[in-house]
């Protein structure tokens, strides 16, 4: 750190000897850093890809790719259905929720909704996992609560661990990250255009559909792609809240590895969830390009 | 209620304040629900199954996890070891490492940030999958030097970008008042840039912290058998049918992670978060 300070200010004087020396300095403090990404990311990453092309006798084969289809097809599209229905439901909580913050009128309510929604924020996957196993359970305070309000009967109750229950879970999770991105967003937009439009007499859906919503739509994209990717290899909620199959690839991959040390076809598991991932990311990549593309 | 006085008239007020406070008290249940469902679990003495209630309260779990010989205090410590440790090693290349992307011209530096933004953008299962692999072979699996590098290479990513944001939000004007009155640039750095970036460096640190004694996939692959933390602690108990031992567990993940929730705006300003991947 000491040596990296010393050399930082040198990049402040125009001379171009100085000027690479600033370069190697940049270089050199940054260099540690990278070289743990490299070590820890792109070097496990490339040994994924290795394994799962590679059969025992060293050559070249697809043969792990065709045994995760045959055993997992199943799995790996409950898992994409999981995602989206996940990730979409996201979408409409974090805008539904940013935008009354942004364009409600009763304060106190505003007030109410902002301290409400994000205690969930920081709070762990695994503990989200625990939570929700028995509040969603056939037993559960959810059931309890809908029995005891009339809307159950208490015959027709049933739990919810199953898919419901991973997308419950996520979107308790993930939402409230999404929500304060998109609410920091709106909070920083112009309110010339809201308050024209609202004295026009638009009602608020439409101000947060037509004038709200199309400005903050990257960072709306930018929190749902990441929560997206990181809903792709929770392994812990799918675990605990619906162990059994159809699940989803990363409790089989575990199952793999801890059951019978399969990394080969493991690996092929983890790279379809990798390619899925990268959809995901083209899709965000090619509206961030068209918005740059606009803005230039 | 200005404008919608003005457009919908005064009658409408009083129902649509009324709506607005069932859809908020539905909220509410939506949040605090589950949770109220672990308190009840973590004080539960006895819960029979269709009993709406725990037929009795108590501290007897509790107990049994702050036992002095007990798993849950031992990991505790474990998991507190852990991330402090994960911090230490985190912020002492995230710090060089923001500063440079922040201030210093850097060649590639496109691709560099993007390089960092990686381990945030892939799933990680490919990744932990492999580090076990590759640590068991050369005996990192199942210590503490093998969890702590798992979790700081994840860590370190997010901290090199609150730190490079933090120390752009910081006026490089003020760099150039104190070296033109003759300070030094580290005493520049010491006494100038670093103080002015701290808060958002705190919440990196905070930020990794947590992470750290959050983290499960990782610990889960490399940690065993020999380390368990909190988090593997209370995903035993519930897998092994001991919803008391897991709810506690759960809550002591909890007051971290409910504490950082409430005070994450005076560390991290809309100053800095504005900066994030400039």
């Amino acid at each position: 750190m000491s040596e990296g300070a010393v050399a930082a200010p040198t990049t402040a004087n125009p001379a171009s000897a100085a000027l690479s020396r600033g370069r190697l300095a940049g270089l050199a403090l940054i260099a540690p850093a990278l070289a743990i990404v490299v070590a820890f990311f792109i070097i496990p990453l490339g040994i994924s890809f290795a394994t799962s092309f590679r059969a025992k006798d060293g050559s070249l084969t697809l043969a792990h790719f065709e045994k995760s289809f045959e055993l997992y097809t199943t799995d790996l599209i409950f898992t994409l259905e999981i995602v989206l229905l996940s990730s979409a439901l996201i979408a409409i909580v974090a805008v539904v929720i940013a935008g009354y913050l942004t364009l409600g009128e009763n304060r106190r309510a505003v007030a109410a909704l902002r301290w409400l929604y994000r205690w969930p924020l920081f709070i762990p996957f695994v503990v989200t996992g625990q939570v929700m196993r028995t509040f969603l359970a056939k037993n559960g305070m959810l059931n309890h609560v809908l029995i005891g309000a009339g809307l159950l009967e208490p015959l027709a109750a049933q739990s919810l661990l199953d898919w419901r229950g991973i997308v419950v879970a996520f979107v308790w999770k993930q939402a409230p990250f999404v929500t304060l991105l998109v609410s920091g967003a709106m909070a920083s937009l112009d309110r010339q255009h809201i308050e024209a439009a609202r004295n026009l007499g638009a009602p608020r859906w439409r101000v947060l559909w037509d004038i709200v919503l199309p400005q903050v739509r990257g960072t709306v994209l930018v929190g749902v792609v990441l929560s997206f990717v990181t809903m792709l290899s929770v392994l812990s909620v799918p675990l605990m809240i619906n162990p059994n199959s159809p699940t989803m690839i990363t409790v089989d991959v575990a199952y793999r590895i801890n059951t019978h040390a399969d990394y080969a076809v493991a690996n092929a598991l983890c790279l379809l969830s990798l390619l899925v991932a990268a959809g995901g990311a083209a899709f965000y990549l090619r509206h961030a390009v068209r918005n740059a593309g606009e803005a230039a | 209620m200005k404008a919608g006085a003005a457009t919908l008239g005064a009658p409408l007020r009083w129902p649509r304040t009324l709506i607005t406070g069932v859809l908020l008290a539905l909220f509410a249940f939506a949040i605090f629900g589950p949770l109220a469902n672990l308190l009840l679990w973590a004080f539960a003495e006895k819960w029979y199954f269709p009993s709406k209630l725990p037929s009795e309260f108590g501290f007897g779990f509790w107990q049994r996890v702050f036992h002095p010989r007990g798993d849950a205090l031992a990991s505790l410590g474990t998991s507190v070891w852990i991330a402090v440790l994960t911090v230490v090693v985190s912020l002492a290349v995230a710090i060089p490492a923001g500063y440079a992307l922040a201030r210093l011209k850097l060649p590639w530096r496109g691709a560099i940030l993007l390089l960092f933004l990686l381990p945030q953008a892939v799933p990680n299962m490919p990744i932990y999958v492999n580090i076990a692999r590759v640590f068991y072979e050369v005996g990192l699996n199942g210590t503490v030097i093998g969890v702590v590098l798992v979790h700081a290479a994840h860590g370190l990513v997010l901290a090199v970008w609150i730190a490079s944001a933090a120390f752009a939000a910081v006026d490089a004007s003020l760099d150039e008042a104190a070296r033109n009155l003759g300070a030094s640039p580290w005493t520049c750095f010491r006494t100038v840039t670093l103080p002015l970036a701290a808060p958002g460096l705190m919440a990196s640190a905070i930020f990794v912290f947590l992470e750290s004694l959050d983290e499960f996939t990782g610990t889960y692959f490399v940690g065993v058998p020999d380390v368990t933390t909190l988090p593997l602690l209370m995903f035993n108990a519930s897998m092994g049918g001991n919803y008391q031992i897991a709810s506690i567990t759960a809550l002591l993940l909890l007051v971290p992670s409910i504490g950082f929730m409430l005070v994450v705006e005076r560390f991290l300003k809309a100053d800095v978060l504005a900066m994030v991947g400039r």
